[in-house]
């Protein structure tokens, strides 16, 4: 009885948090930006605050299946009074925490592949340097405006698509074999072993193009991007695209961490907070996991990311 | 697609290696991050920037933050490692530079291998981030 009501609780209990807790952050937010810097609270409360808000950024994260990444941009922007320089630089940061704290276990298992991940890196990682610079270089309002579109555009996406656990790849395409885009693993709930192949690497590639500079501009994960990419268009099976996603991550996401960081975009006070509380948070959401509905949680983070990408959408245009 | 057999594809070594780094590296990068911010929030080491300020102008863009404050770009913060707040991207840089790191590890493994497409593909990969790690490309907030 006490799981059935803990299934049904846990959701409402963390719309709740989530609503409570932002409101008197928005308006604190509200008043501080009007004030400019940190307003009249002391310095504490903000890095506090933080600490708490992506701790339960992480849980939702996990719950949802999206990247913290994609999750902290948006909401801390909106909320909270850093520059959004600062938050991107975190942004990255955070993303790239948690990849590398995921990437072992992946990599050990063979979820994630280096054959798939290397050649796509590298175009991304590149063009997320290029990205790291142009949205640096941008005016803030034009970088809040392609933000806000961007986050909507992504939780549009989220919502519609429907991804293949196991696309059906009849031949793989000559650049794919050639770069040995192809491999095995093990399905745990069954114990057999799937071998899969792609296609469609020459789009893939290009596609990595964009996800790069929009990691790089924007500071948030690419998961989000890269899954469909890898699954929907170059079929691979879905297991091995989130898995493979999320190693990547850790490559794209260190090359344009190091811009924001060269760039003088990192405030420790800032920065580490969010990375801290969003993998505790994480740590926590795989725990509660297995007792969550998934499904739920996953619609309320959506309708949130919706917000937050209208309200970037409006700040950038002075509404 | 499928096939019923007790043979795995291995997963390769320098796969498992690359693995392990990150997984120490992470931690060991988080550690330090978690003791470094707080020697910085308890003053117990001095910030070159105090937490007031820093507060005060957060708000404004990188470039103009680090103007006021006089904060260098690039690697200039390398010479102000004594301070509370600049000790903190100790963790932080371990973090950036596992990936690196890691590909390092992987080029004598294709080598070996005689996987020379991989072995150009990683190391490409790592000038790459090393560019961006170097700030030679417009490196400095103002």
């Amino acid at each position: 009885m006490f799981m059935r009501l803990s299934r049904r609780v846990t959701p409402v209990f963390l719309w709740l948090s989530l609503v409570l807790f932002t409101s008197p952050v928005y308006a604190a937010a509200e008043s501080a930006a009007a004030a400019g810097g940190g307003g009249d609270w002391p310095w504490w409360f903000w890095p506090l605050v933080l600490l708490v808000f992506c701790f339960v950024l992480g849980i939702l994260a996990v719950l949802a299946g999206v990247g913290g990444g994609v999750l902290y941009v948006p909401l801390v922007s909106a909320f909270f009074p850093f520059h959004l320089d600062f938050v991107r630089g975190a942004g990255l940061f955070v993303a790239l925490a948690g990849a590398l704290m995921a990437g072992p276990g992946l990599l050990r298992r063979g979820l994630a592949s280096l054959r798939l991940a290397l050649p796509v890196a590298l175009i991304a990682s590149t063009f997320a340097i290029l990205g790291a610079f142009i949205g640096l270089s941008l005016p803030t309002t034009i970088v809040q405006i392609l933000l806000g579109a961007t986050i909507i555009f992504i939780a549009v996406l989220l919502l519609l698509s429907k991804n293949v656990e196991y696309p059906v790849v009849t031949k793989q395409d000559a650049v794919g074999l050639a770069l040995g885009m192809h491999g095995s693993y093990i399905e745990e709930t069954t114990g057999k072993i799937y071998e899969y192949k792609t296609h469609r690497t020459w789009a893939g590639l290009l596609i990595f193009v964009l996800i790069g500079l929009v990691a790089g501009m924007f500071g948030l994960g690419a998961g989000w991007a890269n899954i469909p990419v890898l699954n929907l268009l170059m079929g691979a099976p879905l297991k091995i695209s989130v898995a493979t996603s999320k190693f990547l991550l850790s490559i794209t996401d260190t090359s344009a961490a190091w811009v924001y960081l060269n760039k003088g975009g990192i405030i420790p006070l800032v920065a580490i907070p969010s990375i801290v509380g969003l993998m505790l948070g994480s740590l926590v959401g795989v725990k509660i996991l297995a007792r969550a509905k998934p499904a739920a949680i996953r619609y309320i983070v959506i309708a949130v990311l919706l917000f937050a990408g209208v309200r970037a959408l409006l700040k950038g245009l002075g509404i | 697609m499928t096939q019923n057999t007790k043979e795995l594809e291995h997963v390769p070594a320098e796969q498992k290696a690359y693995a392990t780094l990150l997984m120490y590296g992470c931690w060991i990068g988080i550690g330090i991050m978690v003791l470094t911010y707080f020697f910085y929030l308890s003053g117990i080491i001095e910030p070159y920037v105090s937490i007031d300020k820093v507060s005060d102008l957060w708000h404004l863009p990188a470039d103009e933050f680090s103007h006021k404050l006089d904060i260098p770009g690039g690697w200039g913060w390398l010479a102000l490692i004594g301070y509370g707040d600049f000790l903190n991207f100790i963790g932080i840089v371990i973090l950036g530079a596992l990936t690196i790191v890691g590909y390092l590890m992987l080029i004598p493994a294709y080598i070996k291998k005689k996987d020379f497409l991989f072995t150009s593909i990683a190391i490409v990969e790592v000038l790459v981030l090393l560019l961006a790690a170097s700030g030679i490309l417009g490196g400095g907030g103002h």
